[in-house]
């Protein structure tokens, strides 16, 4: 495998074994029938945080090893954390106004 | 490419943050549309997303270390497991449509309390998955150029940037599922379900 890859471009084209993708892989599948098999469970309030907990570690699994971002260039983890934090700025910042517009009282929300 | 999906990220991001605000709004209708979607079919598709995620990881794999016809075969593989998916898709957009549950005119919901904003979810419901959708039609039309590509061996060991590019898109299009699968399925499946 390693003869395979030539000298240059290494650190760009590092070669993943395949026991990590399969890995990755059954837990991915057993994470989604847990998911779906939790969400028939009542929680109460707690279901969509257990349901998107789950659905933010697989995507975690996804980006990392699928997209290659563990073995990724310091330039890659920064875009793509950028990436992350802007969408957490949308929608924090929008749900901070939407979570207390109606602690006033006051019409207009 | 990273640049390219970070866009596309603000992309989905718009129509996610539209959910959530409406969903914090109008909690019950939500809950009680969400129950009109099929859990099992949503969780068989999840699982046909991820297998074509996989047979793509390994599609770069073998392009990685120059086995040509591996390479061409798991991309087969991954346009088969994307067209699985949409075919599920496309049968659960029939099924909606033959319980009137389009918003529109004909929209009915039996069970719903709130029907207008019931119509909001399922027009939410339709341009996710529609938008999700649209991403992996021209994802399997960059395929089936890859894999004609492919097979007159254009790419090597040494030089296999589109087979990369593409599986970057290719799972970026899965991450988006992994999040539109819960929130659209199962939200509000349980605490609802011992009242309909």
């Amino acid at each position: 495998m390693a003869s395979a890859t030539t000298k240059h471009h290494d650190d760009e084209h590092h070669i993943v074994p395949l026991g990590v993708y399969f890995a990755v892989f059954f837990t991915l599948i057993a994470l989604t029938w847990v998911t779906a098999w939790v969400s028939t469970i009542d929680l109460g309030p707690l279901n969509i945080y257990v349901a998107l907990s789950i659905a933010i570690f697989k995507a975690s699994l996804v980006v990392l090893f699928f997209m290659h971002v563990k073995y990724g260039t310091r330039l890659t983890k920064m875009i793509v954390g950028c990436g992350i934090f802007w969408l957490i700025l949308l929608l924090f910042l929008v749900m901070i106004d939407i979570w207390t517009r109606t602690w006033m009282g006051v019409p207009g929300r | 490419m990273w640049v390219f999906l970070l866009t596309e990220i603000m992309f989905f991001g718009g129509m996610f943050m539209a959910y959530f605000i409406y969903r914090q709004w109008y909690p019950t209708a939500f809950a009680s549309a969400s129950l009109k979607t099929n859990l099992w079919l949503g969780a068989f598709n999840t699982t046909v997303l991820i297998c074509s995620s996989l047979t793509m990881a390994l599609a770069v794999h073998a392009a990685s270390t120059g086995k040509r016809l591996l390479l061409v075969g798991f991309l087969i593989a991954t346009l088969m497991l994307g067209g699985a998916f949409l075919g599920v898709k496309a049968y659960e957009y029939h099924d909606k449509w033959i319980h009137h549950e389009i918003p529109g005119e004909h929209f009915e919901c039996e069970g719903c309390a709130d029907e207008g904003h019931t119509q909001l979810f399922f027009s939410l419901y339709f341009g996710m998955t529609g938008l999700h959708a649209s991403h992996m039609i021209i994802g399997a039309f960059i395929l089936l150029v890859l894999i004609w590509q492919s097979y007159k061996g254009k790419f090597s060991a040494k030089w296999y940037t589109p087979i990369e590019l593409f599986g970057l898109y290719w799972h970026f299009v899965d991450v988006v599922w992994i999040f539109l699968f819960p929130l659209l399925y199962l939200i509000d499946r349980s605490g609802q379900g011992g009242l309909h």
